[in-house]
């Protein structure tokens, strides 16, 4: 919210500069979020008449003028097109300084100037250029010109938390700072108007429990051309609330003082009497800001005999508003609940400031005021005479007492405030505080909806002392240690593995386009935002291959030769409850090696990722089964198991995607379930081998079609005992041998836990997996 | 003898002139091997009298054992000499860089929220975990924010299509999750991504949050300045650092506090925190007249912005290596 400060300290004027006004509020709770000047720096401009105006002999487009500042009459050269003998204006006089110029004595054109009359814009008080800013005539003669318009004030933002409905008015704010600062508030309640017509206005509230109180009013005869005085649209504007015609601005006006939103009606477009009462389904209200809603039994409208005209406390309607020809008004001052005001503004998409002070509460005590205070406005601005309040009241929000422990606030806040200044603190809050033994009892104020168990008290007690005078302690706790989970590494030391394998962990959105979800999982049905905040975010993500696959893409983009990116995040999977798995991926892309010398350079490929995803398992060792995945290619993809259970996948992008999503080459990548890779046997010491080992090779052709996974597992089933360890050291396809077949070279360990082996039995083990190699596999023995 | 003298002089002589390790055993050869004259001159003594003879055989092993010493001295500097050409000629320029593969890194916010971690665990504090897909009971609801409380506005939060779920806007709803399982004492951290409906230059759709939770049977508003002002000046290492606590309102905490710390000469909003409340255990099922405590909350991408001097919270979501590698 916006107030002036002058506003405020009329009502309350602690000796505090604006600075540590600004402070107190937000050290009080009341964040004041910015203090701007009502208008920049500048000085000596006073208010001058014009006494006559000339044509400037040098130049068409000047005048000479005579103004009367106050002193001897000036003679000032003026450009300005609206300048005429009799108006009043700003005056600068010789040595002021204005936003960013200086007034030195000049001649312009060989006469003589004395100064400088001035527009809005000249003085920093708006854009407008067009010509002098006329000030009213009955402003004296050679007063500051920021004293008439009072530019010295500042304008507190202020942004009151949503529990603070009762902060949103000047008066609220003046009680506030009162109660913070101890001083005085000097307001006094609005003296009760005398009717001066018998017209009554009639009122029926059909939903009590919505609206507990409903006033009105008749002021009949009312001049609605009447102008709106510079004071008050001084105010609004400082408030931030547009000016619009004398009897809206004066609602405007005593919403800003009080609090209260009120509303005024053409009584003339008002068919017999207002009532309040939910909207029937279909009815429908074309309301002031031009948007026509069709209504249900959600909403409490303010309806006449034949239709919905305001939406109660939210907004009014086009057709039943104050209009230049309004001759009698229904003025309306009411409380409504908050619970049928909350939420409205979200489902309808715009606010009112009468909304946002009703879904947080509008003091039900002060709807009397703020219409006396209204009236009185209207009959001195716009004339008219008024009629009695009519008022109906059923059961409003009650304000339960609220017993406050001393001894409980001490334990809370780790401090203790004593009897006497908390009974103080709760008085100057309005509270009405009951003192017994060690105990208050409190009645909160009607305005603080905010107040209603004891802990509400105990943070007032705690802002109103100042959470600066709370000491800062550290606890003293039982020492029990933290578990430790050895057989399980966390997410930490999984990045840091992955960064010592040369990935860079990056952060990809938690939502996506739908197309990756289509292209890189096929799936249809991703889980959809409803309000995405783009519509390639629009999706949760079911893998994290298209964050990586896009990250890829931006940074080759960007000419990098080599990326090795991993990241660590949840996903989503549209079934029932949302599993949301915790998944590891990683990419790799481009060269294989940073660009260095004695390496020579070549393309990453399945083989180098596959290396590091064996690395990030160790001691752990994963099977590749050859399968196919949507985002992968075919030929180039297996599922990850482990223990027999499928974690993940790796494999290099489908070519299809790499030409779609715009690379110059195939990423591989890996994706695995992050739960799997936290799990870490426990390590279990055996004997060493007592025996040495003997190494043998091997080495036979194969058809191109038989995988190596399936020989080393064969020979690892099928083997002799003492096979302890075979491994492939060469894999060669060319010269010598034949097309459409591959050689590989195994290297076999064998040893006897019990013996030395000879050589004999050793001969004898690798013509065991030599048989095995031709019998399961057609090999060829080299 | 004078000639045996004459012999030693000239063995000695011939050995310091040779550089090469097998003509210097050659030359060796002609005065101690098998025909070598000093061989030679052994051989002739039994032709001296008997009398002679010890003395002779004893001048003749004295020059013997000069010539060893003087073919070892040399010997040994003929080695010296060879590995000090080896080494010469197989030195390295040492300045080249190392082969093999880099190292990466991690994230600059991962590398902020471990450090979160570990500072709170030092202390006590175990790290919990919860879904980011929320429901509107554990992100609002159970955090004494009914349906329809103005509070929901400070939160413009995503739903999903179903209407009845919700990306958490914090990760408060881990607090809940958590008391709901046990009882105090309890002592948790909960980082996490949380998603809100806000994208501009210092605001990002999805960021990062640390909740902390304490609660214990006296756990007070003065342990929360304490643990939190500890905190930041252990993370920033700076024992001067100052906390500043500002009255606020969370629904789920009161007395509720936004926290300021000082940098350089003014003051930027960290955190907010507040003290459990007695609804928000009420929910849970912990006796709010027996046990109390506080909560907070703190954004770690802040954090990681003041301690790394980034200053666009957008570079954390770009994923430029350029950038990300200079927090390796």
């Amino acid at each position: 919210m916006r107030i002036s400060e002058h506003w405020l300290r009329e009502l309350v004027d602690p000796a505090l500069s604006t600075a540590q006004l600004s402070d107190l509020l937000t050290f009080g709770g009341v964040e004041v979020e910015a203090v701007e000047p009502a208008a920049p720096p500048f000085d000596r401009v006073v208010v001058a008449e014009v006494l006559s105006v000339e044509k400037h002999p040098q130049a068409d487009r000047l005048n000479v003028c005579r103004a009367n500042a106050g002193t001897a009459p000036l003679t000032i050269v003026c450009g300005a097109p609206n300048v005429r003998a009799g108006m009043r204006v700003p005056a600068a006089l010789v040595g002021a300084r204005l936003p960013g110029m200086e007034i030195k004595p000049a001649k312009v054109r060989g006469v003589e100037s004395q100064g400088m009359l001035c527009s809005a814009r000249e003085l920093g008080l708006g854009d407008c250029a067009d010509g002098l800013l006329e000030l009213p005539v009955t402003a004296t003669i050679g007063m500051s010109v920021r004293d008439l318009l009072d530019l010295d004030d500042h304008v507190l933002v202020t942004k009151p938390t949503p529990n603070r409905g009762d902060c949103l008015s000047v008066l609220g704010m003046a009680r506030e700072v009162a109660a913070l600062s101890g001083a005085r508030l000097k307001w006094a309640a609005p003296a009760a108007l005398r009717p001066q017509i018998e017209d009554r206005a009639a009122v029926t509230v059909e939903a009590p429990a919505d609206c507990p109180r409903y006033g009105a009013r008749v002021i009949r005869g009312v001049n609605a051309k009447a102008l709106t005085p510079e004071w008050m649209l001084r105010r609004l504007a400082r408030g931030g609330i547009r000016a619009i015609s004398a009897v809206v601005d004066i609602t405007n006006y005593v919403l800003l003082e009080m609090g209260q939103p009120l509303h005024a009606f053409d009584a003339a477009r008002v068919a017999g009497g207002v009532c309040v009462r939910r909207a029937r389904d279909g009815e429908e209200l074309k309301l002031l800001n031009g948007s026509l809603l069709r209504l249900d039994s959600d909403y409490l409208v303010i309806a006449d005999a034949k239709q919905p005209l305001a939406l109660a406390g939210i907004m009014g309607g086009e057709d039943s508003g104050v209009t230049g020809g309004t001759r009698d008004v229904i003025l309306e001052s009411a409380f409504f609940m908050p619970e049928v005001i909350a939420g409205k503004t979200r489902e309808l998409g715009f606010g009112s400031d009468s909304a946002y002070r009703f879904e947080r509460g509008v003091d039900f005590a002060g709807t009397r005021n703020a219409m006396e205070r209204a009236t009185q406005l209207i009959l001195q601005i716009c004339g008219g005479r008024t009629g009695p309040v009519v008022e109906v009241a059923g059961t409003l929000p009650s304000r339960r007492p609220v017993r406050l422990r001393l001894p409980r606030a001490r334990r809370i806040l780790g401090f203790g405030v004593e009897a006497a200044a908390a009974v103080s603190i709760l008085e100057r809050l309005g509270c009405r505080p009951v003192l017994a033994g060690d105990t208050v009892e409190v009645s909160p104020p009607s305005y603080r909806f905010d107040i209603a168990i004891e802990e509400d008290l105990i943070e007032e007690l705690a802002r109103v002392t100042g959470y600066d005078r709370i000491p800062a302690e550290v606890p003293v706790a039982r020492a029990n240690m933290l578990p430790a989970a050895e057989a399980q590494r966390g997410a930490a030391t999984v990045r840091r593995t992955l960064a010592a394998l040369d990935f860079q962990e990056v952060v990809t959105y938690s939502f996506v386009d739908s197309a990756w979800e289509a292209d890189f999982c096929s799936n249809p049905d991703p889980v959809a935002l409803a309000n995405p905040i783009a519509s390639q975010m629009g999706v949760m993500r079911s893998s994290l291959i298209g964050g990586l696959v896009q990250a890829v893409g931006f940074n080759a983009s960007r000419k990098q030769p080599r990326l090795r990116m991993f990241e660590i995040g949840r996903c989503f999977i549209n079934a029932p409850g949302y599993p949301q798995p915790w998944r590891v991926g990683a990419v790799a892309y481009g060269d294989a090696h940073p660009q260095q010398w004695g390496v020579p350079a070549r393309i990453t490929d399945f083989f180098d990722l596959k290396a590091d995803l064996e690395a990030l398992l160790a001691p752990a060792v994963a099977i590749f089964v050859p399968a196919e995945h949507p985002a992968l290619h075919p030929g180039k993809s297996a599922r990850v198991v482990l223990d027999g259970q499928e974690i993940g996948w790796i494999g290099e992008l489908h070519p299809r995607w790499q030409r779609k999503y715009d690379l110059a080459a195939s990423p591989v990548l890996f994706e695995l379930e992050l739960a799997a890779v936290e799990k870490r046997p426990l390590p279990a010491g055996g004997e060493v081998p007592k025996f040495p080992a003997m190494r043998r090779d091997l080495a036979a052709e194969f058809e191109e079609s038989v995988r190596f996974g399936d020989i080393i597992a064969e020979l690892r089933r099928a083997g002799p005992a003492i096979l302890r360890d075979v491994t492939v050291f060469d894999l060669y396809r060319g010269e010598g041998v034949q097309k459409g077949k591959k050689s590989l070279a195994f290297s076999v360990l064998l040893q006897d836990t019990q013996k030395t082996l000879t050589d004999a039995e050793a001969e004898k083990a690798m013509s065991e997996l030599r048989q095995i190699l031709q019998e399961k596999f057609n090999a060829k023995l080299r | 003898m004078q000639e045996l003298d004459k012999l030693v002089a000239e063995a000695i002589a011939l050995f310091g002139g040779i550089d090469d390790a097998d003509a210097l055993e050659q030359a060796k050869a002609r005065y101690v091997g098998k025909s070598g004259a000093l061989t030679e001159l052994l051989k002739g003594l039994g032709k001296l009298p008997a009398a002679e003879r010890p003395a002779a055989g004893a001048r003749i092993n004295a020059a013997k054992h000069q010539l060893e010493e003087a073919l070892q001295a040399r010997r040994g500097l003929i080695a010296a000499r060879a590995l000090e050409a080896r080494l010469a000629g197989e030195s390295i320029d040492v300045t080249l860089p190392g082969r093999g593969r880099g190292m990466g890194g991690l994230h600059p916010v991962s590398r902020t929220m471990e450090r979160i971690e570990q500072l709170f665990r030092s202390i006590g504090f175990e790290v919990a975990d919860g879904p980011e897909i929320e429901t509107d009971f554990y992100n609002f609801t159970a955090l004494n924010q009914p349906d329809n409380h103005p509070a929901r506005s400070m939160h413009d939060t995503f739903y999903l299509a179903d209407g009845r779920h919700l990306l958490r806007t914090h990760t408060s709803p881990i607090q809940i999750r958590y008391m709901e399982q046990r009882q105090p004492p309890i002592r948790i951290i909960a980082p996490g991504r949380v998603y809100r409906v806000d994208s501009d230059a210092t605001h990002s759709p999805m960021f990062h949050q640390v909740e902390g939770l304490w609660i214990d049977d006296s756990v007070s508003f003065a342990n929360l300045k304490g643990v939190l002002a500890d905190f930041f000046q252990r993370f920033f290492e700076d024992p001067g650092l100052q906390l500043r606590f500002r009255p606020s309102f969370f629904p789920f905490t009161e007395p509720s506090a936004e926290i300021d710390m000082s940098f350089g000469d003014g003051w930027l909003e960290v955190g907010g925190c507040g003290m459990v409340h007695p609804n928000v255990l009420r929910n849970v099922g912990i006796d709010s007249e027996r046990y109390q405590g506080f909560a907070f909350g703190l954004g770690p991408d802040r954090l990681t912005m003041l301690r790394y001097r980034v200053n666009d919270l957008r570079l954390f979501y770009e994923n430029d290596l350029r950038f990300l590698k200079q927090f390796v």
